[in-house]
């Protein structure tokens, strides 16, 4: 008998329907991971099958009796008692003002399970359970007070607490740093395996989906494309969507490293960049070489410092000792027309009340080049150069979407034929087939044009796919570094191969 | 609640074409009574009613608005400009200068609006535009806060640090940038300070420190009604209204605006 079974599935915000219809299942103790791109509404059936928003049509049985459309009442029986919810981003999803222990009692205490002693023995059992440290210790600490890893543990330990059957996992890892998501999802892994608990696994990322499920159901726009084995639909996938969306994924296919042009003189020479913000240490003697018309890929985790060291190279921050050599040394404005940024959000890099037209043509007004005429044709050729229609040129950013946004950001950028571009995680905020396509865009400029790229990411199958070299960086120093196929063939250093372990089979 | 967009706006229509084209809305003269019409109530003829010298007062509330609109003009003009201006410097600059300008904001807001108004009106003497510049002052620091929290805000976006990446400079990315991104609630804020502005003149007018009489000025209509509450009251009741009217629907824009 099947645990969950959705059937036709309809879900409306308003008069806008985003779920046309969705059918899938659950088995006891099953992991299935629902996948799709942002807005193929993936979090709202999971959303639905909570009653956290009301389905507008369809079925959810849940052990055979059809949940949709009870009352708030009923559903709150149900909710962390058979069905536990392991929320997105751990940061926002505790109360900050209330002790651990406290919150994970919460659930016993609303489902009136054991008295006060008992449950306190129970936060106890259920936060050794999640591994965390000195339990006794946390459940009297504020959320505060705990890393990013360990709140989601926290909040594991919350959604199992009355041993529900099923998991609903909406991108538990998503905000996690690699290392950090591998650990997580081994714990909901064994949970499973220990209590028979079934997961919903709710996630962008086809790696993680890829090595986690035993079943998938791949979305788009609100409808199901795909499902089925795992397994099957990897080796042999047979929607045209599904196929695109794997070849897409870097973390799903291992391509030839792009060869080292030995030759090259140096572009970017760094040496022995230090930066403290105050007693904390950023950057800690970090020194690379990046070759002409390279791309280097500076690797770590959140606070590994690879954004200062971007920052550094690019004069927006100031290093306290060391040096960056870039060419012929020029003042601070010429510098900026040898060197140029692109930012890892594109919501936030396009100023919201300018057209396209105005932001592209920033850059060269700002250094006075051409005149209005031979500016706009020159902004006319940028947005051709990335691939954007002319017809956006009045469009301010808003009405664009992610991917057009860091096209134009990328314009903008070129826009002063620079010799350097700083790529400060530049596709890790877009969806898998738009990044794909930037990828080509900036591997295709980079040909054309002999851009030397310094690309900053924490995504190891992306690095994989656009650098020559690497460099591994750990709480603010270089521990490895190589060509991309030194490192991700035979990595020398612990941290490394921690790193590595973290990215799913095919690509490793 | 689309309604009460639409009767705010036509409130404020209706207001200024009154002090733009009174003469379309009011046979009557403001200035001149009928002795013999003194003190009637509200009626077809004298839509007000009269007040004591015989004059119609809804002639004297449609003539009064171009000194009460035009005075609330400039004390938000007043106020808009130099508190954006001060905003905007210590939001941008930062640092000693910033603390400097923000302090002697927190001592201008530590002092209750009318007081200030009074004491500058104490400095400048009474008048009609004196008592708008004294009430723009006491906006000032209003302005200036809430410019100030917004150019920090925008400072820090990404945008504005592309931009000093595009080769901009300060000067032209503080214009191209940071201050338009930051105006938006500050207009807002224009729109409700027009509100209180027209209330605050009306205040002082009421205590004498405004127009001279017989001028017709909102406030001080209401002040003149005062003597006479137990027995006309729509001398202090009607132009009262029309203030709340004015002050409500002012404040019903500025929340469509923000």
């Amino acid at each position: 008998m099947t645990l969950l079974d959705i059937r036709d599935l309809k879900v409306a915000y308003g008069r806008r329907t985003v779920v046309h219809g969705v059918s899938f299942t659950v088995g006891p103790g099953e992991v299935v991971a629902v996948v799709g791109e942002s807005g193929s509404g993936k979090t709202t059936t999971a959303n639905a099958v909570l009653g956290l928003h009301p389905a507008s049509s369809g079925q959810i049985l849940l052990n055979g009796a059809d949940i949709r459309g009870w009352s708030q009442k009923r559903l709150q029986a149900i909710r962390g008692a058979q069905i536990g919810l392991v929320p997105q981003d751990p940061s926002n999803s505790l109360n900050p003002v209330m002790r651990i222990g406290n919150q994970i009692a919460e659930t016993l205490r609303i489902h009136k399970r054991g008295d006060k002693a008992a449950r306190r023995r129970r936060v106890i059992e259920l936060l050794t359970r999640v591994g965390l440290d000195d339990p006794e210790r946390r459940a009297g600490q504020y959320p505060h007070e705990l890393s990013g890893g360990m709140r989601q543990r926290v909040l594991i330990a919350a959604a199992i607490a009355l041993r529900p059957s099923l998991i609903i996992a909406d991108e538990p890892t998503s905000a996690l740093d690699v290392t950090v998501q591998r650990r997580i999802l081994d714990l909901i892994d064994d949970l499973r395996q220990e209590y028979g608990t079934a997961v919903l696994l709710v996630t962008h990322d086809l790696g993680v989906a890829a090595d986690r499920s035993d079943r998938l159901v791949v979305m788009k726009d609100g409808l199901v494309e795909e499902r089925g084995d795992t397994r099957t639909i990897l080796a042999a996938p047979s929607a045209a969507y599904t196929r695109q969306l794997f070849r897409d994924a870097p973390a799903l296919n291992a391509r030839n490293f792009r060869p080292l042009d030995e030759r090259a003189e140096p572009a970017i020479v760094v040496r022995d960049l230090v930066k403290d913000f105050g007693a904390f240490r950023a950057v800690d003697g970090v020194s690379f070489e990046v070759r002409r018309g390279g791309t280097h890929a500076l690797v770590g985790e959140s606070g590994s410092g690879k954004t200062t060291t971007a920052r550094i190279v690019t004069r927006f921050t100031e290093a306290d000792s060391g040096e960056v050599v870039i060419g012929a040394p020029v003042g601070p404005r010429d510098f900026r027309r040898k060197v140029q940024l692109v930012y890892q959000n594109p919501y936030g890099s396009l100023d919201p009340r300018q057209p396209v037209g105005t932001i592209v043509a920033e850059p060269l007004r700002n250094f006075g080049l051409g005149d209005r005429a031979a500016r706009r044709t020159r902004v006319r050729e940028l947005l051709e150069r990335v691939a954007l229609p002319e017809a956006l040129l009045e469009r301010r950013p808003r009405e664009l979407s992610g991917g057009q946004r860091q096209r134009v950001a990328i314009a903008r950028a070129l826009a002063v034929e620079p010799e350097v571009v700083v790529l400060d995680e530049a596709v890790s905020a877009l969806d898998v087939t738009v990044q794909a396509r930037i990828l080509e865009l900036l591997e295709e400029l980079q040909r054309d044009l002999g851009l030397t790229y310094l690309f900053i990411s924490h995504d190891l199958a992306v690095v994989r796919q656009i650098s020559h070299t690497v460099s591994v960086m750990n709480k603010g120093r270089i521990v490895e570094s190589g060509t991309t196929q030194q490192i991700f063939d035979s990595p020398q250093d612990d941290y490394t191969r921690e790193l590595l372990a973290a990215v799913p089979e095919p690509v490793r | 609640m689309r309604w009460a967009r639409w009767a705010a706006w036509a409130v404020v229509g209706l207001v200024v074409l009154w002090a733009v084209v009174p003469w379309l809305f009011t046979g009557y003269d403001p200035l001149a009574g009928v002795p013999a019409e003194k003190l009637q109530g509200p009626s077809g003829a004298h839509w007000f009613g009269t007040d004591a010298v015989g004059r119609d007062l809804f002639a004297r509330v449609v003539h009064g608005s171009v000194n009460s609109l035009s005075g609330a003009f400039v004390a938000v003009a007043v106020g808009l400009v130099l508190g954006t201006l001060l905003g905007l410097v210590a939001g941008s600059a930062g640092g000693v200068l910033d603390e400097a300008v923000m302090r002697v904001m927190d001592v201008l807001l530590s002092v209750p609006g009318l007081l200030l108004a009074l004491t500058v009106i104490i400095l400048l003497g009474p008048g009609t535009v004196n008592v708008a510049v004294a009430v723009g002052a006491g906006s000032v620091a209003a302005f200036a806060r809430l410019t100030r929290a917004e150019v920090v805000r925008v400072r820090r976006a990404d945008y504005v640090e592309a931009a000093f990446g595009s080769g901009g400079t300060f000067a032209r990315v503080l214009w191209r940038h940071v201050l338009p991104n930051s105006l938006g609630p500050v207009v807002a804020l224009a729109a409700l300070q027009f509100g209180v502005a027209i209330l605050a003149i009306s205040t002082l007018g009421f205590l004498g420190y405004g127009a001279e009489p017989p001028t017709p000025e909102w406030g001080l209509l209401i002040s003149e009604g005062r003597n006479y509450l137990a027995t006309s009251w729509w001398l202090t009741t009607l132009p009262g209204a029309v203030v709340v009217a004015v002050v409500l629907a002012a404040g019903r824009i500025s929340k469509e605006i923000r």
